[in-house]
């Protein structure tokens, strides 16, 4: 605020109502992460830009010559094949959707689409993700102002469903994830991938370009969702900030995505970008960070009369992209979009001057230096600090049966089957499905990751899967970020992906960062995020933050969990060699890859015991990276009949998984599993020690698996059986386990069977 | 040269992967907006398939198919019957089949009148993504072999074929019942073998001549055997979705 009073005192005069509205939008924390691009006194120690120091600083160490342009665009880039590039783009849309399920999560993929399709000079969405973060779907009653989980989720889902479906997009990987805390405040996050032309990557406005606006028209929804994204939300959210969500409308986008693409391939524009939040005020800010340009916003088409000049300019109306179109070709470009009945429309130039310049029917109402528009946002260091905190850490029972326990984790809403919601998304259009996200001899187990092929010409694919843990965020969340790297990466390598050629994106939701604490866990998250992308050889290619996720009621704050969803692509040189994780063929033998350690912190058996505490997953930096490269070596020479990831609930949960989505039965016998000071049989059965997995190879394959995988902990574990049983037999007590797969899969299938 | 006409409109989206599957078969296919039909309907000429893909013509805001029905039936009706009665095939999948059942082009494009099937809400009243298998029944169509099967797609929300008992029995006794869905042991079942409540689990059907087909599954989803859901666990196979498109591309060459 006195940055802008010294500035106007300076040029000696007052703003206006426009050049308020366009700085409080640009610089908004949801504009601007002004939070995480700030220096951080950490603990007495101060670290320049907090996200520079550590997710950035990383990608340019690796400095991987396959990533095309990161943290630049709307989404990251990176190199496909030798014709084509793949962009990737995560962002949440939690606020909205706190207020308006539907129309959030409606929102929230048109708006990640839109990304997309602003990135570089356009790409084509070929497949979209979405995390759900929501409050118990069976609460018994809420704070007011606040949905009630299930309503919400219903509505969450729908959202997507509706939007996705129409656009023509397949939804083909995503989570829920149930936590108290996120009642109020809920976090949605959609995720879309691009395909686009290898010479099509980068983009730059020039000099007397014209401003052309396309596609739908300007409204007065959306008003001020940048800056309510950047609040806190309370019990009058709903009441007071309704204005601010946006209305989607997939087919106005789907009409904008078919003709911007044949002006693309036409070379009619020399750069594009999306109306996200900030609307225009934003696009064109950007767009003309280095011109400057003009903008007669009585040209802007409006849905009705009405609208102040402010509104015009920083209104969230959706399904809106800018052009930045040489003079000579605005034209041809008009004609592209007319023949489709898509609007475009001239309002302004690209000047060269420096000054952003808004006019009214040639009344001037708003001049800005871009320089101070985009530069004068003052940074002010904050303050961070972080204490381990004292974790208990209680024996884990150990118990004769663990046939209860099993059952109740599988039920358990992170774990249980989301084939509602997954059926409800389309996820084979454009064709190119090649694993699924539910799979196996019933269509019905949960696939690691989805494998697409956005060329049907050829073999090539993309594996899209993600990583988070929001439960290991209470004990550490330096842990958190590195199990969720992990996570995502055993996922996209557990269907076929190339360690070697797989990028991650950031997406962290945190709380007020004001509470130094808070901040503090959000550094030592970002300081696993560089630690463990440098580990792994992984770059991070593109992120988002969203903070102030708090619900206030009844005088109390609620904070969210410390949330970071970390999204994984991977290259798939053939899908043909893609494994599936349903068991195949009687007989096969099963190993367990990766050592077991007594780490049951944050960990789904302590919940359904309901005991707090335990050592938390701890990430091992030298071997996790080994492991993920032999099991992606074995799968690539045809070893693998199938492979599962270990995660929530450990390796009973693995186990029972594969067996029922291969609708067969599985022998353990756990002698011969790699452990690490271990002991007890619960540790064994439901630790969740990272970089595991379980590997279905056929017995004329044994000896060459193992040899693919000598060098890292691994053992052979079972063999499927025709028994329809999952029988477990302990390290020395005898069976602790034989249930049917009917009963797992049961158990596993109900609770979100709506 | 044997050619197909591949349509779109607002809110098509599974326009792509349908030209991948004629040019898979041999066809050189082409794909055109609606408007540039209307503007000049003499291309019709130049192409011996025509087809309506699947996607949300115009957001099915008036209904599944209905606005994009419309237009074909008061703008575009004459060079598509002129087209049928060429001899030339049609197919609608998905949206293009409620597009051609809404418009009257199915049960039969010569006739007129109101039409006399229609698509309506899936019986599980929600949008399902789910893998079907299909029996082609002993009928007139000119794109399938009596008793073959097909496994393919289904994603639809309004996919339940109705129409009075006496029409279905009608339209049975003229072999225009082309596909219905069955199980793995080729039997007529319940949900989710049939996954939307089609009255006598039917899928498609064609009209008096054999050779416009309509159905709800996507053949163009089978274009790959990697397509198929269960593909990690048994032996490669020639894709089903592919073999339609052959058997139209085999009848036009000759």
């Amino acid at each position: 605020m006195k940055a802008i009073q010294a500035h106007f005192r300076k040029l000696d005069r007052e703003p206006t109502d426009v050049e308020l509205e366009t700085l409080a939008q640009t610089w908004s924390e949801h504009c601007k992460h002004k939070t995480l691009t700030s220096d951080v006194v950490f603990n007495g120690t101060t670290i320049p830009n907090l996200l520079k120091s550590t997710v950035f600083r990383a990608t340019e160490e690796l400095a991987r010559p396959w990533c095309v342009s990161v943290f630049k665009d709307n989404a990251g880039i990176v190199e496909f094949d030798e014709k084509f590039n793949v962009c990737f783009k995560v962002e949440t849309h939690n606020h909205p959707s706190a207020i308006d399920p539907y129309g959030g999560a409606n929102t929230g993929l048109g708006g990640v689409i839109r990304d997309v399709l602003g990135c570089g000079l356009g790409a084509r969405p070929v497949g979209s993700t979405d995390v759900f973060c929501v409050g118990p779907p069976d609460a018994a009653s809420t704070p007011p102002g606040t949905i009630h989980p299930r309503r919400l989720l219903k509505g969450l889902v729908a959202g997507v469903r509706d939007y996705g479906n129409r656009i023509g997009l397949p939804t083909v990987n995503g989570a829920v994830f149930v936590d108290e805390r996120y009642i109020g405040n809920p976090l949605v996050y959609c995720g879309t991938v691009g395909i686009l032309p290898r010479e099509k990557s980068f983009k730059a406005a020039r000099k007397g370009d014209r401003v052309v606006v396309v596609g739908g028209r300007t409204g007065r929804d959306g008003i001020h969702g940048a800056t309510f994204s950047s609040a806190e939300l309370h019990e009058k959210s709903e009441a007071v900030s309704s204005g601010a969500v946006q209305i989607g409308n997939a087919i106005v986008e789907k009409k904008v995505i078919d003709t911007v693409l044949q002006a693309r391939d036409l070379g009619l524009y020399d750069a594009i970008t999306d109306c996200g939040a900030g609307g225009l005020s934003s696009a064109v800010g950007e767009m003309g960070e280095e011109l400057g340009a003009e903008v007669d916003l009585e040209k802007v088409p409006l849905k009705y009369e009405g609208l102040t000049c402010a509104e015009i300019w920083i209104s969230e109306a959706q399904e809106r992209m800018v052009l930045s179109v040489p003079p000579e070709h605005v034209d041809r470009l008009l004609k592209v979009f007319a023949a489709e009945d898509v609007e475009a429309t001239v309002i302004g130039t690209f000047t060269g001057t420096g000054d952003l310049v808004l006019r009214y029917s040639g009344h001037e109402v708003s001049r800005l230096g871009m320089e101070f528009l985009h530069h004068g946002l003052p940074r002010e260091p904050r303050v961070a600090t972080w204490a381990e905190p004292k974790v208990s850490d209680p024996r884990p029972p150990e118990k004769k049966d663990y046939r209860e326990d099993l059952l109740k984790i599988l039920g358990s809403w992170n774990v249980c089957s989301k084939e509602w919601i997954i059926r409800q998304y389309d996820h084979e259009v454009q064709g190119g499905s090649a694993v699924k996200p539910l799979t196996g001899a019933g269509d019905d187990g949960p696939s690691d990751a989805a494998v697409l092929r956005p060329i049907l010409g050829s073999h090539r694919g993309l594996a899209l899967g993600c990583g988070m843990n929001p439960r290991y965020g209470d004990l550490d969340p330096y842990q958190m970020a590195a199990n969720a790297i992990d996570e995502a990466l055993r996922n996209v390598v557990a269907v076929g992906a190339d360690p070697t050629r797989t990028a991650i994106l950031d997406n962290f939701s945190w709380g007020n960062p004001n509470d130094p604490e808070t901040l503090g866990a959000l550094v030592r998250a970002a300081q696993a995020c560089y630690d463990m992308a440098k580990a792994y050889g992984t770059p991070f290619i593109s992120g988002k933050d969203s903070l102030n996720n708090e619900f206030r009621t009844g005088g109390k704050t609620v904070r969210v969990p410390h949330s970071l969803l970390i999204s994984a692509l991977g290259i798939v040189h053939d899908a043909r060699r893609c494994v599936t994780m349903d068991l195949k063929e009687p007989g096969n033998f099963v190993w367990l890859v990766g050592p077991t350690r007594m780490e049951l912190g944050g960990s789904h058996f302590m919940l359904v015991n309901g005991l707090a505490g335990g050592k938390v997953p701890t990430v091992d930096p030298a071997m996790g990276p080994k492991i993920l490269s032999v099991v992606a070596r074995a799968i690539s020479e045809g070893l693998v009949r199938a492979c599962h990831d270990l995660s929530e609930g450990g390796l009973a949960v693995a186990a029972a998984e594969m067996a029922f989505a291969g609708g067969l039965g599985l022998n353990m016998f756990l002698e011969q599993a790699p452990v690490k000071l271990l002991t007890g049989e619960s540790a064994l059965l439901f630790s969740e020690t990272p970089s595991r997995f379980l590997v279905e190879v056929r017995e004329r394959d044994f000896g060459k698996f193992e040899r693919a995988t000598e060098g890292v902990p691994r053992g052979c574990v079972g063999q499927v059986t025709a028994t329809g049983r999952l029988e477990l037999v302990g390290r020395g007590r005898g069976k602790v386990l034989d249930v049917s797969i009917a009963e797992l899969k049961e158990a596993w299938r109900k609770p979100l069977a709506w | 040269m044997v050619k197909a006409l591949v349509v779109r409109t607002a809110g098509t989206n599974t326009d792509l992967e349908t030209v991948v599957a004629c040019e898979k078969a041999g066809f050189r296919a082409d794909l055109l907006h609606v408007n540039r039909l209307v503007e000049r309907p003499a291309l019709f000429g130049e192409y011996q398939l025509f087809i309506v893909p699947g996607g949300f013509s115009y957001g099915d805001d008036l209904g599944s198919g209905r606005v994009f029905a419309n237009e074909l039936r008061l703008r575009l009706i004459d060079p598509i019957r002129e087209f049928v009665r060429a001899g030339k095939l049609v197919l609608g999948i998905c949206n293009g089949f409620q597009v051609l059942v809404k418009s009257g082009l199915l049960p039969d494009p010569l006739a007129d009148g109101p039409p006399s099937v229609t698509l309506t809400f899936n019986d599980s009243g929600r949008f399902e993504d789910r893998w079907v298998r299909l029996k082609a029944m002993p009928s007139k169509c000119v794109w399938v072999t009596p008793g073959d099967f097909m496994e393919t797609a289904v994603t639809h929300g309004e996919g339940k074929f109705v129409a009075p008992a006496a029409t279905i029995d009608r339209l049975e006794a003229a072999g225009q019942v082309v596909l219905k869905y069955v199980d793995a042991a080729g039997a007529e079942s319940g949900f989710p073998v049939n996954p939307n409540g089609s009255l006598r689990n039917i899928a498609g059907i064609c009209d008096p001549t054999g050779r416009v087909l309509g159905l709800m599954p996507h053949p163009e989803k089978h274009l790959d055997w990697t397509n198929h859901p269960r593909w990690t666990r048994k032996a490669p196979r020639d894709p089903d979705g592919l073999r339609l498109f052959r058997v139209a591309f085999e009848r036009l060459s000759r």
